[in-house]
Parts: C-alpha cells; sequence; structure tokens
C-alpha cells in the first residue's frame, strides 16, 4: 500500500470514527440546536 | 457536456439545495428543518432563512467555544461531529466543494465577471488565510471564555462577509425585530462585506485565497484526498495556459497537489497537450515524477 493510499484510508477512517463517536455523545443534536437558532454574531448583532 | 457547463449547473444546484427551506425565507425567519444537524460542505451561514443544514465553520466554532463549559459541567461533548465530518469531506473530495459546491465561491466567480480593472492578489496575502484559522476560528473561541466557560465565534462575529450577506442582510430586511436591534457591529460587517465585493469586482477569489477557514481546512486534505488532479509531466511543455486560466494563480504541473487548488478543473480544457487529468483515484501513474519539456 503507498503512503498517499495509507493516509487517504486513515484520515476516512478516522473520520468516521469521529461522526459515530459525536453522534452517540448527541452533537449532532448541539450542532443542529445552534443551527436552528438565529445567530446573532454571525448576522451582526451580538 | 463540457466541465465547466456542468460545474456552473452543480453550483447553481448547490446553492439551491443548501438553501431550499423558501417557505422559512418568505416568513422571515430560520429554517427549522431536522437536516440542520448535517454540516454542509460550503461556507453556508446556518442563519440563512433558508438554509437546510450547518456552516461547519461555524459549528466548529461553537464546538469550540463551548468545550471548556461542556467540560465544567461533565459532558463529553468535544466537537468529535464537526471534526469528523470536515475530515469526511476533505479526505473524499480536497478542495473540491470550493470549485464545486460553495455558494460563496460561486458568488466571487460571478461577481468577478463585472467588467473592471483585474489585479492578481500577492502571494504573501494568502499567508493570511492560516492566522486567521489558528487566531479567530481554533483559539480565540477557544481561550476566550467568560466566568461561565462560554466563548465566542470570533470569525462569524468579526469577520465572515457570508454570514452578514445570507443571513445579517436578508435578516435586516425580512424581520423588522432584528431591524430594530442593528448597531455598531452591523455597520462593521457590512463595510467588510462592501469591501470583499468590490475586491470580487478586481479580483479572482479573494476570500477563498485570503480568508476562507473551510478552504484552508479543505486544502490540507488535498494532499491525502481520493478525488484527485493528475498532471502527465512527460506530455507537459510549461506553457503556463493552465496557470492563466486558473482562478487562484497556481502551476499545476509544480504540485497537482497544492492545497491552494480549488479543485474547478478550469486549467484541464485549456491544456494544449491534455496533460492535466482528475479522478478518484489511489494508484500512482507510471508517467509522474518525469521532467516536463519546454517547447
Amino acid at each position: 500500500m503507498n503512503r498517499r493510499r495509507f493516509w487517504t484510508f486513515f484520515w476516512l477512517g478516522l473520520s468516521v470514527i469521529f461522526i459515530l463517536a459525536g453522534l452517540l455523545s448527541g452533537e449532532f443534536r448541539v450542532v443542529w440546536q445552534k443551527a436552528v437558532t438565529v445567530c446573532l454574531e454571525c448576522i451582526g448583532i451580538g | 457536456m463540457k466541465t465547466e457547463r456542468k460545474r456552473r449547473i452543480t453550483q447553481l444546484a448547490a446553492a439551491l439545495g443548501f438553501n431550499l427551506d423558501l417557505l422559512s425565507l418568505a416568513r422571515g425567519q430560520i429554517s427549522q428543518t431536522p437536516t440542520k444537524g448535517i454540516c454542509l460542505p460550503a461556507l453556508n451561514c446556518y442563519s440563512c432563512p433558508a438554509a437546510i443544514g450547518a456552516c461547519p465553520v461555524g459549528a466548529l466554532q461553537n464546538a469550540l467555544n463551548a468545550l471548556r463549559y461542556n467540560l465544567g459541567v461533565g459532558q463529553k461533548k468535544l466537537g468529535l461531529y464537526v471534526l469528523g465530518s470536515l475530515g469526511l469531506m476533505g479526505a473524499i473530495g480536497g478542495r473540491l466543494p470550493c470549485g464545486w459546491l460553495c455558494p460563496f465561491g460561486w458568488l466571487q466567480e460571478l461577481i468577478n465577471k463585472i467588467p473592471g480593472p483585474k489585479i492578481q492578489i500577492p502571494s504573501v496575502l494568502t499567508y493570511l488565510r492560516y492566522v486567521i484559522l489558528i487566531l479567530l476560528v481554533l483559539l480565540l473561541p477557544l481561550l476566550l471564555v467568560d466566568a461561565s466557560g462560554l466563548g465566542l465565534p470570533w470569525f462569524c462575529k468579526w469577520l465572515c462577509p457570508a454570514g452578514t450577506l445570507e443571513a445579517g442582510v436578508l435578516l435586516a430586511m425580512l424581520n423588522p425585530a432584528i431591524r430594530s436591534q442593528l448597531g455598531f457591529l452591523f455597520a462593521w460587517k457590512l463595510a467588510i462585506l462592501v469591501f470583499f465585493l468590490v475586491w470580487m469586482v478586481l479580483s479572482e477569489r479573494p476570500f477563498c485565497r485570503v480568508v476562507c477557514p473551510l478552504g484552508t481546512i479543505l486544502g490540507f486534505f488535498n494532499r491525502v484526498s481520493l478525488f484527485r488532479m493528475r498532471v502527465d509531466l512527460g506530455r507537459c511543455i510549461l506553457c503556463q495556459a493552465c496557470q492563466k486560466a486558473c482562478p487562484v494563480n497556481i502551476r499545476i504541473y509544480e504540485n497537482p497537489d497544492s492545497e491552494r487548488c480549488l479543485r474547478c478543473l478550469k486549467c484541464e480544457p485549456v491544456c494544449p497537450t491534455s496533460c492535466i487529468d482528475h479522478g478518484f483515484w489511489l494508484a500512482e501513474k507510471k508517467t509522474e515524477g518525469k521532467t516536463p519539456v519546454r517547447v
């Protein structure tokens, strides 16, 4: 396996593990909660 | 169908697809769809009323600025979901979303078509994006926190013109309650937006090249992503046609994995020897590594 292929699969695998770990700890809900609330900083109020 | 035509259609489809909740837009309120927990592969503000996904840069800052609070109250929310989403985007396409999906990138291309003097961006300015990523997106949200341990999304608050355009201006127009609260910060962000809009007329993709933290993160993955550019150096004649067509002014034959490359593929059709190629490859090609022949 060449070096590039190794790092491609390393990052793909690590990313999937991170996503699953994040989903299991309820982070999808945290992102959603923030995204459905008007971000005062983004719009230039807060 | 020509690649550039395909890209235009994809950019239009992505801009509409990422901002599909037109009912919320009509009401002047931001969308509440369940899909807003998904990080989009683009700089598309989640406070845009029609947005149906989350901006990964905003989500990353919010994960970091709440990290110390979460750890303080014993919640193991480390921002892994956002980091994983960014890693997945990068490992699959590198900066491919910059060239093909990002609505703010597309806007820059459209505005640059306005006739007028065109200026090149000094390459030293392109290093600013690393400072912005490290300082405004990573360090300040993580380190500058209040007594409860909560910080601020510094990049969104003080710099991001995409948020001002897609969310601030739209909500100010559509929602009287928000309009009544506008003050200095909005004026500051509006000035930054105007500055970038003018710069977009003069230069190609100034925000992507000088500021964008998402492009900077995805650019790190250009070296390892499944999608890659490839140059057959045995056929390259160093004519520089690719550099002239490149919106970020790189020589693709020197480094096909350059982290500045947007993977817009504009270099491919202009190459007189058709030595530039792209695809989802893992294996190396035998011709790589040869010395180009100047004619």
